[in-house]
């Protein structure tokens, strides 16, 4: 595939892509000219140019609706149309998010909805729609962690329990909202080591503890058999639990972190709930949390102020701020078109559907899982959540990597696993399928995988060199961050003047 | 309805090929005394079911597609060309995740690195990530960079009152852990009054351009007191306006933040939006969220990368000082092919035809018994109208007439209560300003 040349580099002076109108008033007087800028350097292209442009480097890019997308931690489930049209209906789409309470009802029910649907799910007393993203979730419960803390008169609880298997944002989250990881190894098993748990818990350390912070399924895609354990350990020594629910595919109708003591956690609306990814987002960070931290929630938070008065008639919505609430972390309401996605998909399911989803999800990860395990070595080998980890290395081919194997796997037609995550297995790649593929296509996969198993023994330059058949090769990455160019050139030239 | 594609025969042969009888089987990790719970939610509908639900949601709401709107304050109602949303709606971009596998990401990459190269270009700055949350939340991020930059040891911030009410108080909420003193934005002080405060402890001071009054403040001499101690000069700007007026870099900005809102991604009732977030090239390694550099695959060939990684959360973990992960890609994308069709003079009339439409509006309410207009600040497309009567008994009265009326400001600055900042946009057309002045004309106290 040829290069597409930058849209600055299509330009020609004197073009434009859009019609405007006329102005319609009489033309006020001007400012002054020392307020005027004289110079902008954008692009200049007509309506077609614009659309071929884009277009055309559309087709460079990999998505769900062109093949299958196995990357673990992700959750790239197919993103139902319906969904798309949803959020655009006018009445969301052009809605002020300043417009009054009383001409914003129909938006207030979507979230106040959601809002039930996602504490139905995980177990928990109340949930917010509010952070923008799952690190942004992360963030606000930490907040909450913190400020609960204070409250009760212990502000020296701040360190936070993290597992060396978490995502790499929670214990930068831990850090951003001021507090202090202490890091906790996992066992032999994949598990939480129960044992240096409970020594921290029991330990000194013990009346500085705000909290822990754990993903379940863990990022091995394991159940935490200990998992009641490491709550009441926790919750023994004053600290609250806070879960990463990146992976609540797998968990729908299967427990509800609520019941299991969980204080509070985020949803990945973007994840679970299919709301698309769009290249690395938006996102909504939902978060569901145990009564005694109600108060702590974020601002604004939706609620019924009036119930209805009868079964005709529709209750009043509003936002409130909560008691105590940590503030607010964003401007307006969270992003809301996410809220109308994720609405709609949970609609298509109902209570059941979700638990369906969950089982499939896992069935199908359990199913990969099997296949490949005598051709690739599984370090955890036993049933699997919705994603599971195996190693990208062959005794006896020391060239091939993990990365290398995702690389062949590109010229096979699929997008490649995560790689090099959870940190604590070498030359990890974490394979998610997620319930919307076919066995079909599980069973291409898989052979594929085998083959490129093969191909490392009798050819392994052909995964080195990998990959063969995109638009470009792989990428001198070094120079790109010692030869900073993060702009195009006509930009950098006007800087340089 | 269900997107899941088994079959019976296909569930038998996976759980042969596991090894397992039933699917339950994989769940015994999980404590038996809490599996498999019930779910007390309605029941699936089909698509042409959700499709009419969701609709009368819809139009249960007061919005742009039945009333004139004049209300800004942090989110405009701009037009949209066409073409952007046949973009968004490509499978290829919505349906495609963060770019970390750069060889089949290069359509999401491309878009990016013009992105970023169209915003260096409106703010004048030389380095633009790939977006943040929203505009507040870039304004957050950006005290961490300040705060790092003065080293960790100057603790004042300083904020204009001048800057939207959400935003200083999301700042508030990003920084309570990290005992700062965050100052500045009593609601009466003005710009001479923070520059005071200014001191060898500031790491930041702050201005909205143009400010929530939709007013341009004289900075002529500003950029030079904040350095002048030291200090970062941030600005939060509107992206419209800065095709028209002096980029912020004209006035020493070493940060420019904003909500990139306006610039094709629609109202949405407050989301998603895209914040963005450029700065000097000094302060590049600084800054958080994802950036995308050019470089070369093995072929020689011209490509691209997100680069800077080690700065990021997934590889600096607790070291790196913001968490940020999924940020606003999608809406960047967006920003990117508006600015593409709008282009150089496309821009620049958008901001002429804001500009002459609100001063026209201005002009008219102005003649009218009961309102006043604040004249003391050249202003952009929004501006400050003292009412006679309480906002809300005007903006109730506009409602009838079909149209959304102004920011109430008493909500946030005391001082001005019965003051309404209208915001009119290249949208609403002479007869809409018109109608909106006789409504306001027959507002009795």
């Amino acid at each position: 595939m040829s290069a597409e040349p930058t849209i600055y580099e299509i330009s020609q002076a004197g073009r434009i892509g859009v019609n405007l109108p006329k102005l319609d008033v009489p033309e006020s007087e001007k400012l002054p000219a020392d307020l005027l800028r004289d110079e902008l350097t954008m692009p200049e292209v007509s309506e077609l140019e614009v659309v071929r442009h884009f277009v055309r480097l559309s087709q460079k890019n990999y998505s769900i609706d062109k093949g299958f997308y196995p990357l673990g931690s992700c959750t790239m489930k197919y993103n139902p149309k319906i969904n798309e049209d949803v959020a655009r209906y006018a009445g969301f789409a052009s809605l002020h998010p300043l417009t009054d309470e009383s001409g914003s009802q129909g938006a207030l029910a979507v979230m106040w909805q959601l809002q039930e649907w996602l504490r139905e799910v995980s177990g928990f007393d109340a949930a917010s729609l509010h952070p923008a993203a799952g690190a942004h979730g992360e963030f606000a419960g930490i907040l909450m962690i913190r400020k609960y803390h204070i409250e009760h008169g212990e502000p020296q609880r701040t360190k936070i329990l993290v597992p060396n298997s978490a995502h790499g944002t929670n214990p930068a989250t831990v850090t951003m909202a001021g507090l202090s990881v202490i890091d906790l190894p996992s066992d032999k098993n994949g598990d939480v080591d129960l044992g240096a748990l409970l020594a921290i818990c029991e330990g000194p350390e013990k009346e500085n503890i705000a909290g822990m912070m754990i993903t379940v399924p863990n990022t091995l895609g394991l159940f935490e058999r200990g998992i009641i354990k490491i709550v009441e350990t926790v919750h023994a020594a004053g600290g609250l639990m806070y879960m990463d629910g990146a992976n609540m595919n797998a968990l729908m109708g299967i427990v509800k972190p609520g019941e299991l003591g969980f204080d509070v956690m985020h949803y990945n609306l973007h994840k679970t709930f299919s709301t698309p990814h769009g290249g690395g987002g938006p996102g909504c960070g939902a978060i569901g949390v145990a009564a005694r931290l109600i108060p702590f929630l974020p601002t604004p938070h939706v609620v019924i102020k009036e119930e209805a008065k009868d079964a005709d008639d529709a209750p009043l919505y509003g936002f409130i701020t909560p008691e105590k609430s940590i503030g607010r972390l964003k401007a307006f309401h969270g992003n809301f078109g996410m809220h109308t996605r994720a609405y709609a998909y949970i609609r298509a399911y109902g209570g059941d559907g979700l638990h369906e989803v969950s089982r499939h999800a896992v069935l199908n990860a359990n199913y990969i899982r099997a296949q490949l395990s005598s051709t690739y070595h599984v370090p955890y080998d036993r049933p699997c959540g919705h994603e599971f980890v195996l190693e990208g290395h062959f005794e006896g081919v020391e060239s091939v990597h993990a990365l290398d194997i995702s690389k062949r796997l590109m010229d096979y037609g699929y997008h490649p696993p995560t790689n090099y995550f959870p940190l604590i297995v070498p030359e990890a790649l974490l394979i998610e399928p997620t319930e919307t593929e076919t066995k079909e296509t599980l069973d291409q996969f898989i052979d594929a995988m085998k083959k490129i198993a093969q191909e490392a023994k009798e050819t392994p330059e052909l995964l080195t060199g990998a990959p063969h058949v995109t638009p470009v090769s792989r990428l001198d990455e070094v120079r790109a961050a010692k030869q900073l160019v993060l702009c195009c050139a006509p930009v950098l030239a006007e800087h340089e003047n | 309805m269900s997107y899941i594609p088994h079959t019976e025969q296909d569930r038998q042969q996976m759980l042969a090929a596991i090894g397992v009888t039933t699917i339950e089987d994989l769940f015994d990790a999980v404590p038996p005394s809490h599996r498999f719970p019930k779910l007390k939610m309605p029941e699936a509908l089909s698509e042409m079911e959700i499709a009419s639900e969701m609709q009368a949601l819809a139009e249960a709401n007061d919005h742009a597609g039945n009333y004139a709107i004049f209300r800004g304050a942090g989110a405009y109602h701009h037009f949209t060309p066409s073409v952007v949303n046949h973009i968004l709606l490509r499978g290829e971009y919505y349906t495609a995740y963060t770019p970390y596998q750069p060889e089949l990401s290069q359509g999401t990459l491309q878009a990016v690195f013009e992105y970023q190269s169209m915003m260096c270009a409106l703010t004048g700055m030389d380095a633009a990530n790939a977006s943040h949350y929203d505009g507040a939340t870039s304004l957050a991020e950006a005290v961490t960079v300040a705060l790092d930059a003065g080293r960790m040891k100057r603790k004042k911030v300083i904020l204009s009152p001048g800057i939207h009410p959400q935003y200083r108080e999301v700042v508030r909420t990003y920084h309570q852990g990290r005992g700062l003193e965050i100052v500045g934005d009593a609601p009466t002080n003005s710009l001479a009054q923070i520059v005071d405060l200014l001191d060898t402890n500031t790491a930041m001071l702050a201005i909205q351009y143009p400010n929530f009054f939709g007013q341009i403040e004289d900075l002529k001499t500003l950029a030079q007191k904040v350095h002048a101690v030291g200090a970062l000069l941030v600005f939060v700007a509107n992206p419209v306006s800065l095709a028209l007026l002096k980029s912020p870099a004209d006035y020493g900005a070493d940060i420019v933040v904003g909500e990139g809102q306006p610039l094709g991604v629609g109202l949405g009732f407050g989301g998603p939006y895209v914040g963005f977030f450029g700065v000097r090239s000094e302060y590049v390694r600084k800054i958080a969220g994802r950036i995308v550099g050019e470089t070369v695959d093995m072929d020689g060939r011209k490509a691209y990368v997100m680069t800077l990684r080690p700065r990021e959360q997934d590889i600096k973990r607790e070291r790196a000082s913001s968490n940020i992960c999924t940020n606003q890609g999608l809406m960047a994308l967006a920003a990117c092919v508006h600015m593409s069709l709008m282009g150089k003079n496309g821009l620049k009339k958008v901001a002429e035809l804001c500009y002459h439409k609100a001063h026209y509006a201005a002009e008219q309410i102005e003649k009218l018994q009961n309102y006043s207009i604040d004249w003391s600040l050249p202003f952009f497309n929004e501006f400050v109208v003292k009412c006679a009567v309480p906002v809300e008994k005007i903006n109730a009265a506009l409602l009838e007439e079909g149209i959304i009326g102004g920011y109430d400001l008493g909500r946030d600055y005391p001082h001005l209560k019965d003051h309404m900042l209208i915001a009119v946009t290249e949208t609403n057309s002479r007869a809409e300003i018109d109608a909106l002045v006789e409504v306001l004309g027959k507002v009795q106290a």
